[in-house]
């Protein structure tokens, strides 16, 4: 067990407590160092003894059992865990910035920044879901910045790990977490859907919108369980200038229902980043909530819930609603290629019903800028041009409005644009046509060849048979028999 | 130290080869034997000469429920297995008969409580299937970590101070933690046999150091087991459920 105090100048296990930083009801925060590691450090020590919430020692268990295996930019680093027989804590990376909590006095944010702040803790959320976690206490005092922009999500103590026994789940009949950010199927005991953090997401975007708390803030169960059949007023009945897109977002969020929420989060990143495409639904307008009546009715007439996802699908789920990416070469001499490269489109998006496609062209701008003009030799804005153009490749998909997205990227290098965007938009998989011109592929370099081998997702490349392939085996693009794709899975 | 756990070997020499192959390749050090090295299977011999081996070598095994039937005859099972354990008395040899009925029916190491099935009453055969009968089992014992088999489907249980309970089946390869202030409870998959619809061959693999279990699942020659089952004459669905892991 820990010593009952810990003081100024302890040591554990090598780390020199220096600063109480934070005296939380679960758990203590101390600024530590210790010699040969020089990065600033926190130790997390949880609070134990007679009369405490056995909570606090079974969420300490799950996130000593969840951080040292989460990785990346949007988790604090893990450094060390002592003995929980012994002295129990975590040490982690400490970052130097605030959590999102000291912004309520700021409320309402401009809407940009709370799309922009969405964007960010979405494309953090789709990261952790992908390490098979649900984090399932996103809320303010949870969030932080690094400084090169990343969300960073602290506290793991209320996370479901998918592969990893849920301590949780069955030691306590009440549903915990933040009673104002909680999604409806946490409130029945669910505890393996990610789409609630996505609730939770969607109650932050709506608060820091509107500076109102869709919910309130009541933490009796039977307060919050309205949320099952009451729906929250509507942004645009708060703010009369309120966004449709932001509008549409935030209500799609706070579904009710987990299967009218986005399939992934990096789906609701994906919107958040490009709003001025979103399919905007009656959701946008709304501004008043539902009737007394249609509210009495669910209330009492719930619609049948589906059985909670087991979670060994979560992964499976999130697989089957990917982005994909195609890169269109529109000039004259791809047109067979670009066929074969909506084919191949074509029968991913009839596998998938859930994924998304981002239409994507680079504009070539000149290294000299002040050469470029947006204007080409007739006087049209080659930006517009370009984007009527894929609309026009992408046409005979006759995919829904939703589910598809078109992209002009300008730059000097078209493979770097494509590889930032994907990177970016967390994109699953890069559909793009070889160059079938060996002459001009030597003179331009191999556009596939490099996303291919520097993509961080999978990247299919489409070339169409051509019959004198023997004739340059040496290339990278080198064609052999068929249309060939040649997929390259991410490492 | 990394110690390998094998349980419900039943005879199946290709499983059980496979599975030695693999904890030798990942770095295994010890090897406990959770049990019922015969029934089923058609390489009784081999499996008690190779388990007789390890013990010899510093492996710790303990006594399943086919091994106990083999000299005691008063034990009862369902009709095929019977006549598997009759067709095994006939092969085995004096030498790996007495070895099997002097095996130990529990084993402790360390705070690690080795049995082949539920702890409070070893000689029961009782299945460890639900949280109730993890319970059972966990409250007989003041182990922090009990190891069993029995059920040929894994599983791991853990219990509080305050006699909460958690259930939870392992996922392959993945390291789960069995420390904290709970006690645990693993029930390893089988060698032999799997029944959890997964038809390579279970075993677990216990780092000590980091005090995480992780079950490991391992392809090996089916035809070649079944083979053996089908030429010996025992009961057919033997070898079928093999290939799919029933």
């Amino acid at each position: 067990m820990a010593k009952p105090t810990l003081q100024r100048g302890d040591v554990l296990d090598g780390f020199v407590l220096e600063e109480l930083i934070h005296k939380g009801g679960m758990a203590r925060l101390w600024s530590v160092t210790k010699p040969g590691i020089d990065v600033p450090m926190l130790m997390k020590v949880p609070v134990l003894g007679e009369g405490q919430d056995p909570a606090a020692i079974v969420s300490f268990e799950m996130e000593q059992m969840i951080m040292p295996r989460l990785f990346g930019p949007h988790v604090p680093r893990f450094i060390a865990a002592g003995d929980f027989a012994l002295h129990p804590f975590i040490v982690m990376e400490r970052l130097p910035g605030r959590s999102l909590l000291p912004r309520l006095s700021e409320l309402p944010l401009p809407y940009d920044e709370v799309a922009d702040l969405g964007w960010k803790i979405a494309t953090a959320l789709d990261d952790l879901h992908r390490q098979h976690v649900i984090h399932l206490d996103i809320k303010p005092s949870n969030i932080l910045f690094r400084e090169t922009g990343e969300a960073v999500l602290l506290d793991f103590g209320l996370s479901h790990h998918q592969q990893l026994p849920d301590l949780m789940q069955e030691e306590f009949r009440l549903p915990y977490g933040t009673a104002p950010y909680m999604a409806p199927e946490q409130l029945l005991g669910v505890r393996t859907d990610p789409r609630s953090d996505q609730f939770a997401l969607g109650v932050l975007l709506y608060f820091f919108s509107t500076g109102v708390r869709p919910f309130g803030e009541s933490e009796r169960l039977s307060t919050m369980k309205k949320r099952l059949w009451r729906d929250p007023k509507p942004p645009r009945a708060l703010r009369k200038d309120y966004p449709l897109w932001l509008q549409e977002i935030v209500l799609r969020c706070l579904e009710v229902e987990p299967a009218w929420r986005y399939p992934t989060a990096a789906q609701l990143a994906f919107e958040l980043s490009h709003y001025d495409q979103i399919r905007l639904t009656a959701r946008s307008e709304r501004t008043a909530t539902d009737s007394f009546l249609t509210r009495v009715k669910r209330r009492f007439n719930p619609p049948e819930r589906k059985a909670p996802i087991a979670p060994q699908t979560v992964y499976k789920r999130l697989a089957a609603a990917p982005i994909v990416a195609v890169a269109v070469d529109l000039s004259e001499a791809s047109k067979e290629t670009n066929e074969a490269v909506r084919e191949a489109a074509g029968r991913a998006l009839a596998q998938l019903p859930s994924a998304r496609l981002a239409c994507l062209n680079v504009l070539k701008t000149s290294y000299i800028a002040t050469r470029d003009t947006t204007l080409d030799e007739a006087g049209h804005n080659k930006h517009v041009n370009r984007l009527v153009q894929l609309q026009d490749w992408a046409q005979p998909l006759k995919l829904k409005e939703g589910q598809i997205t078109f992209h002009v990227l300008e730059a000097t290098d078209p493979a770097s644009a494509i590889l930032h965007y994907a990177e970016q938009n967390k994109v699953d998989q890069i559909l793009l046509g070889a160059r079938r011109n060996s002459f001009r592929r030597s003179l331009l370099g191999s556009v596939s060849a490099k996303v291919a081998s520097e993509a961080g997702c999978t990247v299919t490349v489409i070339r169409v048979r051509r019959e004198d392939a023997q004739a340059e085996p040496e290339s990278a693009d080198a064609p052999s028999s068929g249309e060939v794709s040649e997929t390259v899975a991410a490492p | 130290m990394l110690i390998a756990l094998l349980a419900d070997i039943h005879a199946n020499r290709q499983a059980f080869t496979a599975c030695l192959d693999d904890a030798k390749a990942r770095g295994a050090e010890r090897h406990v034997l959770l049990g019922d090295f015969v029934g089923y299977g058609a390489d009784p011999v081999w499996c008690v000469d190779k388990a007789m081996e390890l013990v010899a070598g510093g492996a710790i095994a303990v006594m399943g429920n086919h091994d106990a039937a083999v000299n005691d005859p008063t034990i009862r099972m369902n009709e095929e297995a019977q006549a598997a354990i009759d067709w095994t008395r006939g092969k085995l040899g004096q030498v790996e008969r007495r070895w099997l009925a002097e095996l130990p029916m529990e084993h402790s190491d360390e705070g690690r409580l080795y049995v082949h099935a539920d702890a409070s009453q070893p000689a029961k055969w009782i299945y460890v299937l639900t949280v109730e009968e993890a319970a059972r089992s966990l409250r007989s014992t003041q182990a922090p970590m009990t190891f069993c088999g029995h059920t040929h489907k894994p599983a791991i249980f853990s219990t509080t101070p305050a006699a909460k309970m958690t259930a939870f089946s392992p996922v392959t390869e993945v390291a789960v933690p069995l420390h904290g202030l709970r006690r645990w409870l693993a029930v390893l998959g089988s060698v032999g046999q799997p029944r959890d619809g997964n038809p390579r061959a279970c075993y677990g693999l216990f780092d000590t150091e980091k005090k995480e279990i992780i079950y490991i699942r391992v392809p090996y020659d089916i035809e070649a087991a079944a083979a053996t089952i089908r030429a010996a004459r025992l009961p057919d669905f033997f070898a079928e459920r093999l290939f799919i892991g029933r």
